[in-house]
């Protein structure tokens, strides 16, 4: 058998990469807007010159704004498997950011499974793999019975 | 009115693909446009280019570039990049300087030679590159941003594939004359719904292609204008508006929108404001349009345009499709030019291409797809990272 690939996160500091999934965002301290990915320098909200944030993890549950898939391999920077297996993209809405997050859904998932205004779950799952290590990615599952 | 300059001149280069340098495709839209103003290079004070920064670096300095190609008479120069809403960029900036008194007239070009395929990221291994990134991460084309708005139209209004098909239909006939089109083939619904599903709803027919293209327009101030036309069409409104925050509609090439926990989502969307802009500048509105050149990259997107641009109530663009109401011969003619749909998209050149065709309608020139009794259109466009585009013409 293959040895265990070493799971490496495919961007570095954008989700809690061990253990239960979360998107890392940032929050000004000023006016508490929310922001993915982090802003770090300056608040976007015109209203407010804040210029320090904390780290926070967002909401991972959310409703389904949109959905949509990729049925042909993009270009590159995407690592496309050979033979290209289609993936779904979801953009999902955070109730308590309100803010409207894309990710990847999770395999098995079809797009008529899928409905707007849906319930889903934040999880990790890999992007792709090289030789020796496998990408970790946030993705969006649909809450059904049971998760 | 205070604000109007005229659109004394007009051409495009046909858009296809030709496999040659931008440069030439502008060079021959800004003669030929000189031509219809009945001007010569030597009159232009001012050159505007609208430019692209896929192609290397003389996509850099389109101005300059075609400047150089034209013969350097030492004319004042801007090149405006705005992605898809270049071209309005450049109108804008030349019309700011008639306005200000600083020049009576000038030209406007903008030109693209597009690569193959899907548009790809540039900035190679930029981790720090939103657009490199959403490749990479999510592998977020820009066909799936446009699948996401057409599947909420399904999900929220019941639109079908078979509504969005119909755009294309509709497009494919009116670009069927259209000597500058791409395609000049009428394509049937069938033909589009057995086209590949590239990003579900939407098919390989329902996008536009990439192209190679150029167009021109001759600015110039209405009193220049009536020394040379006895009623020369006007430019009465350029919107170059950004978004307000938080802009809460997911665009191109962002992971997220922003997030309207601390602030409220403005009363007017985004899309809503670009055409809104246009309208309030020249204090006329969505009922006076006898037309409109709207930016299809989908054919879904074109539905959401007619609601952006007050055409129709949110929800009703499938009925006013279907009642042929934006067919050529209807209420309200939607991209009569065919549209990108016949064109494809040949980013710095689109813009300014959507303001020919108003000027060519507007003077009753263009010919099997002439909207009859044209008297004023409206453009919309968008160019990426929030460039708002759209521009008012009218008799
Ligand atoms: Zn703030």
């Amino acid at each position: 058998m293959s040895n265990q690939k070493n799971r490496v996160p495919a961007v570095e500091g954008w989700f809690v990469a061990d253990g239960e999934a979360a998107l890392l965002g940032s929050q000004c301290n000023e006016c508490s807007s929310y922001f993915f990915p982090k802003e770090t320098f300056f608040c976007r909200n015109p209203a407010c010159r804040g210029s320090e944030f904390k780290e926070v993890a967002l909401s991972q549950r959310g409703k389904l704004w949109s959905y949509t898939n990729n049925n042909y391999p993009p270009p590159k920077p995407y690592m496309a498997p050979d033979p290209f297996v289609p993936y779904i993209v979801a953009a999902v809405e955070l109730d308590k950011e309100k803010m409207v997050v894309l990710g990847q859904v999770v395999s098995g998932v079809e797009i008529a499974d899928l409905k707007v205004g849906m319930e889903m779950q934040l999880v990790l799952d890999r992007l792709y793999e090289d030789d020796e290590n496998e990408y970790i990615v946030w993705k969006w599952k649909p809450v059904t019975e049971g998760n | 009115m205070a604000n109007d300059v005229a659109s004394l001149g007009a051409a495009m280069h046909p858009w296809g693909k030709w496999g040659r340098n931008f440069v030439e495709y502008g060079v021959q839209a800004a003669n030929d446009a000189l031509d219809d103003a009945g001007l010569a290079w030597k009159d232009i004070q001012l050159i505007a280019g609208g430019e692209t920064v896929r192609n290397g670096y003389p996509g850099f300095v389109s101005g300059a570039a075609f400047a150089q190609a034209l013969g350097w008479t030492g004319v004042p120069v801007v090149s405006s990049y705005g992605a898809c809403a270049s071209g309005t960029q450049a109108l804008a900036t030349a019309r700011a300087h008639i306005l200000a008194g600083m020049c009576d007239v000038a030209l406007v070009v903008g030109a693209d030679a597009a690569p193959k395929g899907f548009f790809a990221p540039t900035g190679a291994g930029n981790k720090a590159d939103p657009d490199w990134l959403r490749f990479h991460l999510l592998g977020a084309t820009n066909p799936i941003y446009f699948g996401l708005w057409a599947r909420r139209r399904m999900d929220l209004y019941g639109a079908t594939q078979s509504d969005f098909a119909k755009v294309k239909v509709k497009n494919s006939r009116h670009g069927l004359e259209n000597p500058n089109a791409r395609y000049k083939k009428e394509v049937t619904e069938e033909a589009i719904l057995s086209s590949a599903l590239v990003s579900d709803p939407l098919h390989l027919l329902d996008i536009c292609a990439t192209s190679d293209g150029g167009a021109a327009i001759v600015l110039s101030s209405m009193e220049y204008a009536r020394k040379l036309s006895t009623d020369p069409v006007r430019i009465r409104a350029i919107s170059t508006v950004t978004p307000q925050y938080p802009s809460d509609v997911i665009e191109m090439p962002n992971f997220a929108t922003d997030s309207a926990h601390s602030v409220p989502s403005p009363d007017t969307s985004f899309r809503d404001s670009i055409a809104g802009n246009a309208y309030e500048e020249a204090g006329l509105g969505p009922e006076d349009m006898s037309m409109a050149e709207v930016y299809d990259l989908s054919t879904a997107l074109e539905l959401d345009w007619y609601e952006n641009i007050g055409l129709c109530k949110p929800g009703e663009a499938e009925k006013l499709l279907n009642d042929g109401d934006t067919t050529i011969g209807g209420r309200v003619p939607v991209n009569p030019s065919g549209g990108l749909s016949c064109f494809g998209e040949a980013i710095p050149a689109q813009a300014i291409a959507q303001v020919c065709e108003l000027t060519w309608q507007i003077r009753g020139q263009a010919g099997a797809r002439q909207v009859e009794g044209a008297t004023a259109g409206v453009t919309a466009n968008q160019g990426l990272f929030g460039h708002g585009s759209s521009v008012i013409v009218s008799k």
